[in-house]
Order: C-alpha cells, then sequence, then structure tokens
C-alpha cells in the first residue's frame, strides 16, 4: 500500500472526520445514537453504501455529462440505498424498526454526496473505494463514541445488555435522561470536535 | 465534460434504467422474506397484546408458534358478529378486503377516517386448557397525526378490560406519537375499562397522567408532546369497539356465553 493509499483510507479517521472537521452527518448521528447496535447497524449501512457509490461514480466519472452529475450521482446513491434497506427488513427486520426513516435518510447524507463530489468524480475507482472505506469508518468512529457514551450514560446499558444496574430495577444508577435525547448528541459531538482540536491544532478554523 | 444533448440524454436513460433493474430486482427477490418478517412480526404483537410474550423477550418462529397453540384464528362477519367458518384465516387478507368495494362496505364518517370497513375481520381468541375464551384480540387501526396507526387490542373475557395493546406499524414522529410502542406506556392500558355504563366506548387518552386503574378505569396517560397521536388512538379504539367495528361481536359472544 503506498502512502497516498494510506492517506486515503485512514485521513478521514482523525485528521479530515467527516463528522468533526466537515460536519457532515450530523443528522444522522444525533438521530440513531441512542443505542450501540443501532449506531453499529447505522455505520455499516453507510460504509457500503459510501464505498459503492464512490467506486460506481468513480467509474462512470469519464462518461457522466457535467451538466446533469448531480442528479445522476444522486440516482446511483438512491438506488444504493434502497437497496441496503430492502436488506435490512429482510434479514434484520428488528434494527430495522428501530432505525425506521434513517436508512432511507442515508440519502441526504452530506458525506456520501460529498465524497462523490470531492474525491470520486476526481480519483480513480481504487483510490475511490479506500477514500469510502476511510471516510465510512471517520462517520462510524464519531458514531459509535457517541452511542457508547449515550447508552452507558443514558440507559446503563452497552449494546443492550446492563452494565450500570439501574435504580429503577432495583440498582444504583440513576439514569442520564438528556443522554436519550437529541441534544446530548450535539454537547457529544461538540466536545468531540474540542478535544479532537486540541490534540490536532492544526484543524482549528482561523477567524 | 460537456456533451451532446443526445448523448446526455442517452446516458441518463441508461443509469435509470440499470438502477431500476437493481431496485426492483432487489425489492422483488427480498420480498418473500420480508413478508415472513411482516408475518411473524404481526403474531407476536398478537401475543403481546393479549399477555402472552413480554415486550422485551425475542421469540423465535418456533417458540411464536408454539405460543400460538392456546390462541384461536377466526373469521368473523363484522355487521352481524357471526363467525364465518367458510373461509380460512389463514389466507384471509383484511387489509384485501377493505380495499375491495366488493367485500367492503363504506364507513359513515369518522375522526380515524376508516373509509370503509371490510364485511368480514379476523379475530384471534385465547383459549384456555378448559376451552373458554380467555382474550379476545381485535385489529385496530386508524389515523393518528402522519399516517393510519395498525395494531391490536386485547380484552379479557368480561369483554370490557383492557388486557394489551399494542401498534405493529405507524408512522408517528419518533420520541413523541411513536411512543405508542413503548412498553410503558402501553402498559398502562392493561386493567382499564373499555366500555362506559351505556355499552358505549369510553376509554380515553387524556392529557398528563392517569391515576392507577381502580380510580380512573376509563382513562390512560397521554403521550407528553403528541396530543394527536394520542387523540388518534382513542378516536381509534372508539371505532372499532363500536358499532361499525367489534361491537356486534362482541355482543355476540356475550350472548353465546349468556346462553
Amino acid at each position: 500500500m503506498t502512502s497516498h493509499q494510506r492517506e486515503a483510507l485512514v485521513d478521514p479517521l482523525f485528521n479530515n472526520n467527516p463528522i468533526a472537521l466537515q460536519v457532515l452527518g450530523i443528522c444522522s448521528a444525533l438521530a440513531v445514537t441512542t443505542r450501540m447496535d443501532t449506531s453499529l447497524v447505522m455505520s455499516i449501512a453507510v460504509i457500503c453504501v459510501l464505498t459503492l457509490s464512490n467506486v460506481f461514480i468513480s467509474l462512470l466519472r469519464d462518461s457522466i455529462p457535467t451538466n446533469i452529475r448531480i442528479i445522476v450521482q444522486l440516482t446511483i446513491i438512491a438506488s444504493l440505498v434502497i437497496v441496503t434497506d430492502q436488506i435490512l427488513k429482510a434479514y434484520l427486520p428488528d434494527i430495522s424498526k428501530q432505525l425506521s426513516v434513517f436508512v432511507g435518510l442515508i440519502i441526504t447524507n452530506c458525506i456520501i454526496m460529498g465524497r462523490a463530489e470531492a474525491y470520486a468524480m476526481a480519483n480513480p475507482p481504487g483510490m475511490s473505494f479506500l477514500d469510502g472505506i476511510g471516510n465510512g469508518l471517520g462517520y462510524a468512529a464519531i458514531l459509535m463514541l457517541t452511542a457508547f457514551l449515550r447508552e452507558f450514560f443514558g440507559s446503563g446499558r452497552l449494546f443492550g445488555k446492563e452494565v450500570l444496574p439501574l435504580v429503577s430495577e432495583g440498582g444504583w444508577y440513576n439514569p442520564n435522561g438528556l443522554m436519550l435525547l437529541s441534544p446530548s448528541a450535539f454537547f457529544i459531538i461538540g466536545i468531540l470536535i474540542w478535544g479532537l482540536r486540541v490534540w490536532k491544532p492544526d484543524q482549528i478554523e482561523e477567524d | 465534460m460537456q456533451r451532446s444533448p443526445l448523448y446526455t440524454i442517452l446516458f441518463a436513460t441508461a443509469v435509470c434504467i440499470v438502477c431500476a433493474i437493481v431496485v426492483s430486482a432487489s425489492a422483488v427477490s427480498l420480498k418473500e422474506r420480508q413478508d415472513i418478517n411482516a408475518a411473524l412480526d404481526k403474531q407476536r404483537n398478537v401475543l403481546q397484546a393479549a399477555g402472552l410474550m413480554e415486550p422485551k423477550e425475542k421469540l423465535d418462529a418456533q417458540e411464536v408458534a408454539k405460543r400460538f397453540e392456546n390462541v384461536e384464528m377466526e373469521v368473523i362477519d363484522l355487521a352481524t358478529g357471526e363467525p364465518a367458518p367458510d373461509i380460512d384465516p389463514n389466507t384471509f387478507n383484511q387489509a384485501r378486503e377493505a380495499k375491495d368495494p366488493a367485500t367492503s362496505t363504506a364507513a359513515p364518517p369518522n375522526p380515524s377516517l376508516v373509509k370503509r370497513t371490510p364485511n368480514h375481520a379476523l379475530v384471534y381468541k385465547v383459549l384456555g386448557d378448559d376451552g373458554r375464551i380467555e382474550s379476545l384480540v381485535l385489529p385496530i387501526e386508524g389515523y393518528g397525526l402522519w399516517k393510519f396507526l395498525y395494531g391490536f387490542i386485547a380484552i379479557e373475557d368480561d369483554l370490557n378490560t383492557v388486557r394489551g395493546i399494542t401498534f405493529y406499524k405507524h408512522g408517528e414522529t419518533p420520541g413523541l406519537g411513536g411512543e405508542v410502542d413503548n412498553p410503558r406506556w402501553k402498559s398502562r392500558w392493561v386493567g382499564r375499562k373499555v366500555f362506559g355504563d351505556d355499552g358505549e366506548p369510553k376509554i380515553e387518552v387524556i392529557k398528563g397522567f392517569a391515576p392507577p386503574p381502580a380510580e380512573a378505569p376509563y382513562e390512560v396517560d397521554g403521550l407528553s408532546g403528541a396530543t394527536l397521536t394520542s387523540r388518534g388512538v382513542t378516536n381509534l379504539v372508539h371505532f372499532w369497539l363500536g358499532e361499525n367495528g367489534f361491537r356486534p361481536y362482541l355482543e355476540n359472544i356475550e350472548q353465546r356465553e349468556a346462553g
């Protein structure tokens, strides 16, 4: 693997994270992160859609007429999302029910359009594949971390398994209800962005 | 790259055709599995409404079938309340019957926006060991805030007390009206009475908290932030347990049990 390839794969994890630096895909990061299992399925779904859309769009990049390129990208992304949704409904019906509309809303996840337009339209399929996986993992990393904090402090569980015994069930932990509401994800993601920028000061934007 | 208009049109058409084929192929090939899942989910909801399954329990198809042994499905004539033994409950499709003008009746204007009621309906009878009815699980549906809610209500053998309620399909706002499938809220229905002294459905989803069933038999806690969904649930319960719904059937059973 050349350094160039490694960069495409690893850079989006911390140096150029789609959520933390590019601030894309926030909507689903707020919505699905109350539990780790839904976040994991959502992450996998986004990684698959993002990687495949990057590859297909990159393959077609020289033949897509410029004036209709956005709608062509959207058609490809939408088709991939529908197929993903159908597969989830068929094989993971419970999780699919919990994710409800948010799988369909992957279509509007700016990360996917963003990578298609910014990367796949200008780079060969191999590199776009790595870029898709890298950005998907970057999204997944933030999602899983947020979900970990929210599920742990909000319901005393991890992946639905009890970790902290709740007061309501005879234990000692009094859950923090705010963690189950969307604003808590804003706080957590904000703090993560802050932490990341303390660690990597070059991400701080100039005024 | 600037291309000729003809190329652009042909390219767009080709992309659309390929995508359409992929999408429809996946939808068709996965349909069977999805239908099995949907049917299983429905059965789980019947069990949940009847209190034969804890909301958090995960049951596989085999276990569901086992618990269904005491459940008898019956197709009934909605208007007369009489059983319709010549219709096979396993193949009966109530949703299809409600859509077809030949097998349904126009409903009077109602707040649940039910346009047509099917002539027949599928009910689930939970039988005790002696073969007597322990509870009845009846399908209910109606408009909430955004879309139709589909679910079941189970009533005890006194034909008045709620044993449970579930919704297996709805499009309400997650976190607000979507809380109709919250087990804690559903448990607030258990033990309440449906019919008032005049025989009309009286149960109501109120605003705020309702005292325990002994003090407030006809009131159920409201869903906070979801007044219209709460009202929708009241309406649809009233509709389906009223005279256009299962009321004739319940009266019929009452007579049979008495006689």
